[in-house]
């Protein structure tokens, strides 16, 4: 089984279970639909571009692979989910050790991994979601390697605490924040459980959005702040509403 | 991320939880699960790791461990693990377990410098015996050794120290609990005259402060941790508090209200300050004082535990040895002490660091005054960060907790108290603060020195595999002792060395100066675990003598060593652990060792059939033997006096004092068995039960003496999660030496009943002034000791401290947990945590390999300055489970000189770029 044959069947399996996983403080529950982008489950490197701006800029000459230094970065074969040719990683296999001169970003010629990436802690190659179900620490086990081993812990990954009222023990909760996860994947490949019950997958696949029409208590949460609606071409042709007020009495 | 936000997560997590909990599991799901484990035997078990000890239980299937659970019935743990309880079953089945007898030879014989190569038992014991017979010819009893376990079974340790005591009459046993907690039973003697604690785990759920002295129990104690978590999150925050007082920023830091980053050995100044604004608020308990206390102080030039000089010393050790004979104080240490800076102090008290002696109140009161808050504050700020007022309000808070008649508070503490250089000092002051305010021997107040490994108290030190020690508390020279300890192992008077034998370090220096020639190696990695590792691993390859080590992996111990024996792991063998709370729990054996692995049990056995009382009963040289009512220098010959109790000379050791008539009587096979195997009885194949025979013959030598155990069966009851010594009356004894709850407990409310160092002569702070002994029975003393620097610190050269200890995800020197690849996986290497601006002016970054640099050796490692342990600025941490990061080739043989407990937590290293 490949890696990322094993990644695809856990997010099926999630998708299709009623078990939520938390990112960024936002439950999500169905991932259905998510798969039709090509590479929607690879991990870039770090400052890679969106998608299709990397697929058109990245000229797949392994630089960036060269420069890491831990063998992160692999070119894709025919096979992977990626299109040949691209550099792609599988934290599972080896993370992102999260280099602070960035080499692999150093090493790119054509600037499809982004050379303004002001510092490694902002890189957003994807971020950490957790199978509650089969997170050892949410069944009250003190496991928490994922939070010991985040090399931005207490940020990207914090622990909460919880009575267990059965015992007298606490829950020792993993949380991930997605504003600060880089989606290095080392917590990734510390998890214990036979398959890993936090994993890094593209933040497009697991993030959600509160609607922009609603503000959480603290002014955090929903999309970007003053947002109005669009409002359609006809707007204030047709007058909402009329056509049925107008029908006949049923 | 803003509080609210964080409050509101926490709301939906708990729900979500609660759900997840109750997600049912759909029929046919249940009945297929249930189905594939219809076979599976699942029995009661405790954990193999740390010394809180959680309760597991094990199923097996043809022979093999298939799963483990946290035991639900489990008081200390009730159904939970930690990560590395989490895999229990998985530690017996790494690729690389020993499973037959390895000898270094060639050419088919013993040759120290061949290459290892299979052998039998039978040439491995041949052999073995030949080497220990010819050590004991050459030095006598003390020319051999044992280096025993916290790990080992209840009774292993019986065997192992019966065998050495009783039998080759050598004391030269000590195990790897010296390194662990041997700074606590000084302080338990000596301030109770009885070891362990009064207290239990139960007190966590009615306390009201928790204070950390050097003890990450997040990573060390992590169940024990969630039951202090749960405390502090299911109150009110100015009701529960936690202190966490360290040396760097670590995983307990997270939970504390409270943390205070200290320079190393300045806890000693702390607690100082603690007694000196408890006099000063009159907050003194002074009922319990009065009745139950007593003043006491000892000398304070009293070394370092390290050799005074050595030959096989390096050029670069030689300026730290030396201030074992003689130290020039500086500021602090002479304000502490009440002397001149600069003041050169000969260590005159090297070989009598233990005697201590009565003191008025008055002097105490003199003793601490020089403990102000602003000499402490500057002194002990650890953090150069810091704001030195910011410090002080910390520590009058610290002071708050102690004081405040409201609360209950326990002080916990482990490695950064027990393994410090004034271990046995900082440990009485632990009781010194708790007995002034009376908060001890109470529900919900303890001074409670947790234990690390899973059976330091129940095997080391209650079996007394140490090298001065007997089971029971008592010790060897003590002539009452020795002659309790003969009549119940039914062996004649004077068999027993009164001569206390070598401590674990003192064993790996008789090596190096070849005065040991014979060594065992059991149930732990001495020569990973052991600070200045690179003389002791010298001395195993380089000199005239001869290394056996039974373990179930190859580990350092067992590569350096001449003689592998296949060691059978927990699940594979009968045994018992005494836990941290004095809980007594046992398991059955649950499958087959592998191959040709056997219990050490066993193999003590049969090593005991080799030698006839006529080899070791006779007269014996031990050099500096001086004892009333024996020559000096010598054993006398008890063969006579053997033949008088029918032993021929002939009769071997395993007949004399394992086999015996009476242990004979335990059959194997027996119904307690309830249908397990028992590899030991079965390959001695005479049909007795070691195991129990030996537990219910240890019995007896504390029945009626404050250590009653139950018997062995008892322990085996289905509805038994182990209990708590004394058991009376079959009752377990929650609270010690207080009267509603200890039935020793007779003289008054509290009656600290402990025998040891009762009766004492007196004097004041600097000296005895009347030699005369006074009889304190039934009380504890509150003993004044000072600040004292720490022998090797930081300086131009060497210019950062260096700590070292565990982390969760492994246990000690990683044997078990690095064959269990997800554990590996997770926490494949030690790293060195360091502070990021020492990186910077180190012009290092992340990631980078470094050297580590001491006066005792180099190692390379790599940086990490993100990681779980938060540095300041001036501080190193290195764990020391990672072979290939040997960090004890760096660490310093100093230790505590009244517990010889090494302190692995502070010498100077410098760092630069490999």
């Amino acid at each position: 089984m490949t890696t990322d044959a094993g990644r695809r069947e856990f997010l099926r399996r999630m998708a299709q279970s009623a078990g939520v996983a938390t990112t960024g403080g936002l439950l999500w529950a169905y991932l259905l639909g998510q798969q039709q982008q090509v590479s929607a489950h690879a991990l870039r490197p770090p400052g890679a571009l969106p998608e299709a701006d990397f697929a058109a800029t990245c000229i797949k000459c392994g630089q960036c692979v060269q420069a890491c230094p831990f063998g992160t970065l692999r070119l894709a074969a025919s096979g992977d989910d990626v299109p040949i040719g691209t550099p792609w990683f599988s934290p599972r296999d080896v993370p992102c050790y999260m280099c602070e001169d960035v080499p692999c970003i150093a090493a790119c010629p054509t600037g499809a991994l982004d050379r303004g990436l002001p510092a490694i802690e902002e890189a957003r190659m994807g971020v950490a979601a957790i199978d509650q179900e089969s997170c050892l620490s949410w069944q009250g086990l003190r496991c928490e390697i994922c939070y010991r081993e985040c090399p931005v812990r207490n940020d990207a990954i914090t622990v909460e605490n919880h009575p267990r009222r059965t015992s007298g023990h606490a829950v020792f909760v993993p949380l991930v924040h997605a504003s600060h996860c880089t989606g290095c994947g080392i917590c990734e490949k510390a998890c214990p459980t036979e398959l890993a019950a936090i994993r890094v997958v593209p933040p497009d696949l697991v993030k959600g959005r509160i609607g922009d029409h609603y503000r959480l208590s603290d002014g955090s949460g929903p999309g970007s702040p003053g947002a109005t609606p669009v409002r359609g071409e006809d707007q204030g042709k047709r007058v909402p509403g009329l056509d049925y007020l107008n029908e006949d009495t049923p | 991320m803003t509080v609210t936000r964080r409050d509101f997560m926490r709301d939906a997590v708990a729900a979500a939880t609660a759900a997840a909990v109750g997600l049912p599991l759909t029929g046919s799901q249940k009945a297929l699960a249930q189905e594939a484990e219809a076979d599976w035997r699942w029995d009661k078990s405790v954990c193999r790791f740390c010394g809180v000890g959680c309760g597991i239980q094990v199923a097996t299937k043809d022979g093999r461990v298939v799963a483990t659970k946290g035991d639900p019935d489990a008081p200390v743990n009730r159904g939970l693990n930690c990560v590395k309880g989490y895999f229990n079953g998985r530690i017996m089945y790494g690729d690389d377990r020993l499973t037959q007898p390895l000898m270094r030879m060639t050419d088919g014989r013993f040759d120290k410098k061949g290459d290892f190569v299979p052998v039998s038992w039978d040439q491995a014991f041949d052999e073995m015996a030949r080497q220990a017979k010819k050590a004991l010819a050459e030095k006598g009893p003390h020319g051999i050794s044992i280096m025993g376990s916290g790990q080992y079974t209840i009774p292993e340790g019986y065997v192992a120290a019966k065998l050495m005591k009783a039998g080759f009459r050598s004391n030269n046993i000590d195990p790897n609990a010296r390194h662990c907690m041997a700074s606590a039973v000084v302080a338990f003697m000596q301030v109770f005259g009885i070891d362990e604690p009064a207290g239990n785990y139960d007190d966590i759920e009615v306390a009201d402060s928790f204070v950390l002295w050097g003890a990450n129990m997040a990573e060390a104690h992590p169940i024990l941790w969630s039951r202090i978590a749960n405390r502090r999150i299911s109150s009110d925050p100015a009701d529960v508090r936690i202190i966490n007082i360290t040396t760097f920023t670590n995983m307990s830091s997270d939970l504390a209200d409270v943390e205070i980053v200290i320079k190393p050995s300045t806890d000693l100044a702390i607690q100082n300050y603690i007694a000196r604004e408890i006099l000063a608020r009159d907050a003194v308990d002074k009922v319990f004082v009065e009745r139950h206390c007593e003043f006491a102080t000892g000398p304070y030039d009293i070394g370092y535990g390290m050799r005074g000089g050595s030959e096989y010393a390096f050029d670069a050790e030689k300026d730290v040895q030396a201030k074992e004979l003689e130290v020039t104080l500086d500021a602090a240490e002479a304000r502490a002490q009440r002397r001149e800076t600069g003041t050169v102090v000969k260590q005159n008290n090297r070989a009598s660091a233990g005697k201590h002696w009565l003191i008025g109140f008055e002097d105490f009161k003199k003793a601490v005054e020089p403990y102000t808050l602003d000499f402490v504050a500057e002194l002990a700020k650890g953090d150069p960060d810091e704001d030195l007022e910011e410090f002080k309000k910390k520590l009058q808070t610290l002071a708050d907790v102690y004081i405040r008649r409201d609360r209950n508070l326990i002080s916990f503490w482990t490695m950064g108290f027990n393994q410090h250089q004034r271990g046995s000092w900082v440990n009485e002051q632990a009781y010194m603060n708790h007995l002034l305010v009376g908060k001890y021997a109470r529900p919900g107040n303890s001074a409670f020195s947790l234990t690390g490994q899973p059976s330091a108290c129940g095997t080391a030190r209650e079996v007394g595999t140490f090298a001065h020690r007997l089971p029971a508390d008592m010790v060897v020279a003590n002539p009452k002792h020795r002659e309790r300890a003969e009549s119940i192992w039914n062996v004649p008077a004077k068999t027993v060395n009164p001569k206390p034998g070598s401590h674990i370090t003192k064993i790996m220096r008789d090596l190096e100066d070849g005065t040991v020639k014979f060594t065992w190696v059991q149930v732990n990695n001495p020569f990973q675990a052991t600070a200045n590792a690179n003389h002791w691993i010298t001395a195993a390859r380089e000199m005239d003598n001869f290394i056996v080590c039974s373990d179930a992996y190859p580990s350092v111990s067992a590569k350096v060593a001449d003689l592998i024996l296949p060691a059978a792991m927990i699940f594979e063998k009968w045994g018992l652990y005494g836990n941290a709370e004095r809980r007594t729990q046992a398991w059955r054996e649950q499958v087959p060792p592998p191959g040709e692995a056997k219990s050490d049990v066993w193999q003590m056995l049969e090593f005991s059939k080799r030698f006839t009382l006529a080899e070791v009963w006779g007269e014996q040289p031990v050099p500096g033997l001086k004892a009333d009512g024996f020559d000096d220098g010598k054993l006398p010959s008890v063969l006579e006096a053997a033949a008088e109790r029918g032993y021929k000379p002939d009769a071997t050791l395993y007949e004399v004092l394992f086999a015996t008539p009476v242990n004979r009587q335990v059959k194997w096979p027996d119904s307690v068995a309830n249908g397990h195997e028992n590899h030991t009885a079965s390959a001695l194949g005479d049909g007795w039960f070691p195991e129990k025979a030996l537990f219910n013959e240890y019995v007896t030598f504390g029945k009626g003496h404050g250590h009653d155990l139950a018997d062995f069966d008892v322990y085996y009851g289905d509805d038994v999660r182990g209990l708590r010594w004394p058991v009376v009356d079959g009752k377990e004894t929650l609270w010690r030496f207080n009267a509603k709850y200890d039935p020793y407990a007779k003289a008054g409310a509290f009656d600290f009943y402990g025998k040891a160092g009762k009766s004492l002569p007196q004097g004041n702070l600097d000296e005895v002034t009347n030699t005369e002994a006074r009889a304190i029975p039934g009380r504890a003393k509150i003993f004044f000791r000072p600040y004292a620097a720490p022998v090797e610190q930081p300086d131009a050269n060497y210019d950062l401290w260096l700590s070292t200890g565990r982390v969760l995800e492994h246990w000690h020197t990683g044997t078990m947990t690095r064959r269990v690849p997800e554990l590996h996986r997770a926490v494949p290497t030690a790293q060195v945590f360091v502070h990021p601006e020492d990186a910077k002016t180190r012009e290092l970054a992340r990631n980078d390999v470094v050297w580590l640099e001491s006066r005792r050796g180099k190692i390379k490692a790599v940086v990490e300055t993100r990681g779980r342990n938060r540095m300041p600025r001036g501080m190193i941490f290195v764990p020391f489970f990672d072979e290939g990061v040997f960090i004890n080739k760096l660490t310093l043989d100093a230790t505590c000189p009244l517990s010889k407990e090494t302190d692995f937590k502070k010498c100077a290293v410098k760092m630069y770029k490999a």
